[in-house]
């Protein structure tokens, strides 16, 4: 049952936590940047577990309340940690200073897609059905079309419950729990000291070709809340496959607008977990590679 | 520990399942498994929403050495899956409790509950029928009155036995979030339903009004920290019910007190040992089942790694804390990545309180002798469990050299899970349920 044979550059802190117990070495004090590499590192791991957890729902029962609490409270832990630290401010802000707004433009088309569901690119995304509320729910129909900016705009009524229905019309191409053999693939970017890379299929790296770094800035945040500081090369090359808005735990607890925030490439490419579950590559993710090929070609115009 | 090392094991397997036990249908995994209060029954639920009676039987003096043993009594579907057409959501068949009502006439009644509706079933016999009606024949076709010429008084005619099980209450549209608990108070007459964010208290006979008791709901869902995850009723007083948290607190509550029992009288936790601490230990401090003992002074609570019983009378710390799989503790964060961690293990007592029992994986179960302070574990498996053969204590071994017969935490088998386990009220006999496989154990007689 435990994910064996995933190849790791480092000696897995996952795998092998230290004797004292799973966290490794206690919480470093807080204005530390000497954490170690390989607490925050899991720790990292656990953020990105943690939010796909919480993201991938069953689409046809309801969720299961209790472990959706226990999951977003440990992402709640980790975030008041990582603030603390002050981790989570440059994380943010690397991310938000690699933005720039002609991809924007593309992420929403892209995000605007419901993989599953077949929807084309461009239409209105239908309102997902939320789970356990009863307050009302206002549909968030996000017109994506032409608009440079997408602001993510909770309806306040919107209750943490509609989270808990996660239905991102992501999940079949997610659920598969024993799919390792993806993961075995390595990615080869040396420069990645944190090893942010996901391990997505090689077939995947190469539809993307060239557009690969282009790519990972595309699937960016939607609105920029921090203004950005001029970009340190060494963060931004740490950070440079995280989203930001992945990471935006208000975001993702207080339910989300109708559009599934990221697509199934956002998962793919900036995942620094080495979660097995969350990285099959079946055919329907493929085939939305190959649009989204087409389209980076329409946009950069090529 | 005389008595742990003595049981017979008998196996069973619910008669709609075909396939064997590796190659099993979803439906067919075991939910949930109750003795009733005289432990002459013994009710299991399952993923398809199927309930199956076993009935223990008569001891008798040709046949001493088949003592009591437990044979198919009743099968009925009790709930069906359900689409809730305003969410588009699947509502699941699965029965999450049984729960008995003590016998008070020739039927048996039971309380068995999916995710949303809680339904009560009489099961009874049937084993006469009435012959010789005036105005129908035998095969029950309407007689042509202009045919009858005399009249007669129909007479009871012995019949093969028959069970039937049929629905007599449903208690339904309560409970917006997942059921996962009922239980039936000792006045008889009222019971409780228990989802993630609310407590139901029901009459047995009203089926359309329900008086919510606990409610734990923020007005902003965005605060939501903690959810219920069990209620029981106090086994003799009928105005106290205990529910446990995800937090791993248990608060006691008084009906008499309020309408609303938002105050708790009691709350129970244990403060957190800081040097264990890391990001899982909320998760697994999460209460999985919360029981009453017996006798009433004693609370019992199942938690991802131990389980703890509590005196009523002290708050502030349980009185024995028990490990049942600490080598589990540093794999925590697998077991967070395939999501085992959120396993829901239930505990149970021994008519005497003398000993709880509780499962792990590997289709391993534990048994703590509260008096001796000695604990074993035994494993349901076909293979190691031949009928009358006794159950040979197992060994997980956490490192360093293996011995022969011990089993390496790296090789169990976390898909073999025993979630739901039942102690006879009276005697030591044991139900386990290991995924669509049923194990019954029996202390040997000497």
């Amino acid at each position: 049952m435990f994910p064996k044979g995933t190849k790791r550059k480092f000696s897995d802190p996952v795998e092998e936590p230290a004797s004292s117990g799973d966290q490794g070495p206690a919480a470093p004090p807080a204005a530390a940047r000497t954490l170690s590499s390989s607490y925050s590192l899991q720790r990292q791991s656990l953020l990105d577990m943690s939010l796909i957890k919480l993201q991938l729902c069953h689409m046809l029962v309801e969720p299961n309340l209790c472990r959706s609490v226990l999951i977003a409270n440990t992402v709640r832990q980790i975030q008041e940690e990582m603030t603390q630290d002050g981790t989570w401010q440059i994380m943010t802000q690397a991310l938000a200073a690699a933005q720039c707004p002609a991809d924007r433009l593309v992420a929403t088309e892209v995000l605007c897609r419901q993989t599953e569901t077949g929807a084309q690119p461009g239409q209105s995304p239908k309102p997902f059905p939320v789970v356990g509320l009863e307050e009302g729910y206002h549909s968030e129909e996000v017109v994506m079309e032409g608009e440079v900016e997408t602001e993510v705009t909770m309806s306040p009524q919107l209750s943490t419950n509609s989270y808990l229905a996660g239905p991102f019309g992501m999940g079949p191409c997610w659920d598969e729990e024993d799919d390792d053999g993806d993961c075995e693939e390595e990615e080869e970017e040396e420069e990645d000291s944190e090893e942010c890379m996901s391990e997505g299929d090689d077939a995947d790296r190469d539809h993307l070709s060239a557009d690969s770094r282009t790519g990972d800035q595309v699937f960016g945040t939607f609105e920029i809340k921090h203004p950005a500081p001029p970009p340190d090369p060494a963060l931004e090359e740490l950070f440079s496959d995280v989203d930001p808005s992945y990471y935006d735990l208000d975001t993702v607890l207080t339910g989300m607008q109708s559009t599934p925030k990221m697509g199934p490439y956002d998962l793919l490419e900036s995942l620094s977990s080495h979660t097995p579950t969350a990285l099959s590559s079946s055919s329907s993710c493929r085939s939305d590679l190959n649009e989204l090929d087409h389209i980076m070609e329409i946009i950069v115009g090529s | 520990m005389k008595c742990f090392s003595r049981y017979l094991p008998y196996l069973f397997r619910p008669p709609s399942t075909i396939l064997s036990s590796t190659c099993h249908t979803e439906a067919d995994i075991i939910s949930t498994v109750e003795f009733n209060s005289t432990g002459e029954l013994l009710a299991t639920g399952d993923k398809g929403g199927r309930v199956v009676v076993f009935q223990r039987e008569q001891e008798s003096k040709s046949q001493p050495h088949r003592r009591g043993e437990y044979n198919v009594y009743s099968t009925f579907q009790s709930h069906e899956p359900e689409f809730d057409y305003l969410k588009s959501l699947e509502i699941e068949e699965k029965i999450n409790k049984i729960k008995w009502l003590p016998q008070q006439n020739a039927a048996y009644f039971l309380l068995s509950t999916n995710d949303k509706t809680v339904k009560l079933w009489k099961i009874s016999e049937r084993d006469k029928r009435p012959e010789g009606y005036n105005l129908k024949d035998e095969d029950g076709r309407i007689r042509d009155p202009s045919t009858i010429t005399s009249l007669r008084v129909p007479v009871l005619q012995p019949m093969d036995l028959m069970v039937e099980a049929t629905a007599r209450r449903i208690f339904s549209n309560a409970h917006t979030y997942h059921i996962n608990s009922i239980s039936v108070n000792s006045d008889l007459q009222t019971f409780i339903s228990t989802d993630d964010l609310r407590v139901n208290l029901w009459n047995l006979e009203i089926t359309d009004r329900s008086f919510n008791i606990v409610d734990i709901k923020p007005a902003n869902m965005e605060e939501l920290t903690e959810v219920i995850t069990s209620a029981e009723f106090h086994p003799q007083q009928c105005h106290t019910f205990a529910y446990s948290s995800s937090k791993g607190s248990i608060r006691l509550c008084d009906m008499r007190l309020a309408a609303l029992c938002d105050k708790h009288c009691k709350y129970f936790e244990e403060p957190e040992d800081p040097a264990t601490r890391s990001f899982f230990s909320e998760i697994i401090s999460s209460i999985s089942d919360v029981k009453f003992s017996h006798n009433g002074r004693y609370l019992m609570t199942r938690d991802y790694l131990t389980v703890k019983v509590w005196d009523l009378q002290m708050e502030n710390k349980p009185v024995e804390t028990y490990q049942v799989h600490d080598y589990l503790r540093g794999k925590l964060c697998s077991l967070y990545e395939n999501d085992c961690i959120f396993d829901k293990f239930e505990c149970v007592w021994n008519g005497s309180d003398s000993v709880i029992m509780t499962g792990s994986y590997n289709n391993f179960f534990r048994m703590f002798d509260r008096n001796t302070k000695r604990d074993v574990t035994l494993e349901a498996s076909r293979e190691n469990s031949k009928p009358r053969a006794i159950l040979k204590p197992r060994k997980v071994c956490v490192g360093g050299k293996r011995r022969k017969d011990e089993i390496s935490v790296d090789s169990l088998d976390f898909s073999k899970k025993i979630l739901h386990t039942t102690w006879h009220p009276h005697e030591n006999i044991i139900a386990v349920a290991a995924t669509n496989n049923l194990y019954i154990f029996q202390d040997k007689v000497n």
